[in-house]
C-alpha cells in the first residue's frame, strides 16, 4: 500500500510545470535570437528580472511581442529600437554607451584605478617608516645592550 | 589627524550619494515618449464597440489619457481626483481601459463615476505597449499638437491635481495648436 502511494506521489511530481509558453520557431537561429532577447530585456514590473524569468503580465506580453517580431523577420536593431522607443534605455540590461552612461560604465574602472594608486602610496609610506633613523646616543645604547647580551651568553 | 581627512571626505561623499540614491524611486521609469508625438491607436469605444477611436479625434485640443482597469486597486484611489479634475477644468479626458473586460469596466464606471469624455478599450494590452505602460494607473498629458508632454506614473494623488495637472493644462491651453 505504501509503495503504491510512493509511486503515485512520484508520478504526480512530474505534473509540476512552470508556465512556459511553448513557442515554435522556423529556424534554430530564430530560437537563439528569441532566447537572447528575453535574457537581455528587463521586465519593468519586477525590475530585477529579465523577461525570461518574470511571470508578470507585462513580461508575458513583451515575450509574445518579441516572438512575433522575430518570426516576422525584424532585425535585432529593430527589436531593440522598438523596446527602447517605448520603455526607454532602462529596458535593456546592457545600458548603451551614451554620454549619460559614461560614468556608469567607466566609474568602476576609475574607482579601481584610484584605489590602486592610494594602496600603492600607502605601501610606499609604510616602507619609508620602517627605516627608522636612530640618533647617536641611541645607537650607543643599542650597541651596549647587544654587547652585554653577548657577554652573558659567553659566561 | 590630517591623514583622516581624505577618507572622511570620501565617506561624506558616499553618504551624500547614498542619500540621493535612496530617495530616488526606481519604479518611476522616465518615459521616452516625452516631447514625441502620441503613439497612434485605433481602439473601440467602451460604450459603442462598433466605433473605433484614434488620437486624430483630439487634434487641436489638450487631452489626457488615463490608463486604468477595474482590477486595479490604486485606480480606485485616484478616481476621485480624476472626477475632481474633470469638474474643475474643461479638458478632454480619455480613459484607456487596459486588459479588462467591458462588463467589468462599465460596471466600475457606473459605480464610481465616469470622468471620461471618451473611453476606449485596450483588451490585449497592445496599445499599452506602444505607450510604454508598465503598471496601471498611468496618466499622460498631450498638448494641442498631439505631443506627449507629461507622464504621471502611479495614481494621481490629491496634491497632484492642484500642483501638477491644473497648471500644466492651463499652460498647454495657452499654447497654439
Amino acid at each position: 500500500m505504501r509503495q503504491l502511494l510512493m509511486v503515485l506521489l512520484l508520478a504526480l511530481s512530474f505534473v509540476v510545470h512552470a508556465e512556459i509558453e511553448s513557442l515554435t520557431f522556423e529556424t534554430a537561429e530564430q530560437e537563439q535570437r528569441y532566447k537572447y532577447f528575453i535574457d537581455e530585456l528587463r521586465c519593468l514590473v519586477c525590475q530585477n528580472q529579465n523577461l525570461a524569468d518574470s511571470n508578470a503580465d507585462l513580461a508575458k506580453d513583451l515575450r509574445m511581442q518579441t516572438y512575433e517580431m522575430i518570426t516576422g523577420g525584424k532585425s535585432d536593431q529593430e527589436i531593440i529600437d522598438y523596446m527602447v522607443n517605448r520603455y526607454g534605455d532602462f529596458v535593456l540590461y546592457r545600458p548603451p554607451l551614451k554620454t549619460n552612461t559614461l560614468l556608469l560604465w567607466g566609474g568602476p574602472f576609475i574607482i579601481l584605478f584610484l584605489a590602486t594608486v592610494i594602496f600603492l602610496r600607502m605601501l610606499r609610506q609604510r616602507n619609508r617608516q620602517a627605516v627608522v633613523h636612530l640618533g647617536e646616543s641611541d645607537k650607543a645604547k643599542a650597541r651596549g645592550l647587544l654587547a652585554g647580551n653577548e657577554g652573558e651568553k659567553e659566561s | 589627524m590630517g591623514r583622516y581627512l581624505i577618507p572622511l571626505a570620501l565617506f561624506a561623499l558616499l553618504v551624500v550619494l547614498l542619500g540621493v540614491g535612496l530617495n530616488l524611486d526606481p519604479r518611476k521609469v522616465p518615459s521616452p515618449l516625452i516631447d514625441k508625438p502620441a503613439p497612434a491607436f485605433a481602439l473601440p469605444d467602451l460604450h459603442n464597440g462598433e466605433r473605433l477611436i484614434t488620437p486624430d479625434a483630439f487634434q487641436g485640443q489638450v487631452w489626457i489619457l488615463n490608463v486604468w482597469a477595474s482590477w486595479c486597486v490604486s485606480c480606485r484611489a485616484e478616481h476621485e481626483q480624476l472626477l475632481k479634475l474633470a469638474s474643475m477644468i474643461k479638458v478632454n479626458m480619455v480613459g484607456l481601459n487596459y486588459k479588462d473586460t467591458n462588463a467589468a469596466a462599465l460596471g466600475w464606471l457606473k459605480r464610481y463615476g465616469d470622468p471620461y469624455s471618451i473611453s476606449v478599450v485596450d483588451a490585449d494590452g497592445k496599445a499599452g505597449i506602444d505607450w510604454g505602460v508598465y503598471g496601471v494607473p498611468e496618466t499622460f498629458v498631450m498638448d494641442k499638437r498631439g505631443t506627449v508632454r507629461y507622464k504621471h506614473i502611479g495614481p494621481v494623488g490629491p496634491a497632484d491635481v492642484g500642483a501638477i495637472f491644473l497648471p500644466l493644462i492651463q499652460q498647454l491651453e495657452g499654447e497654439p495648436a
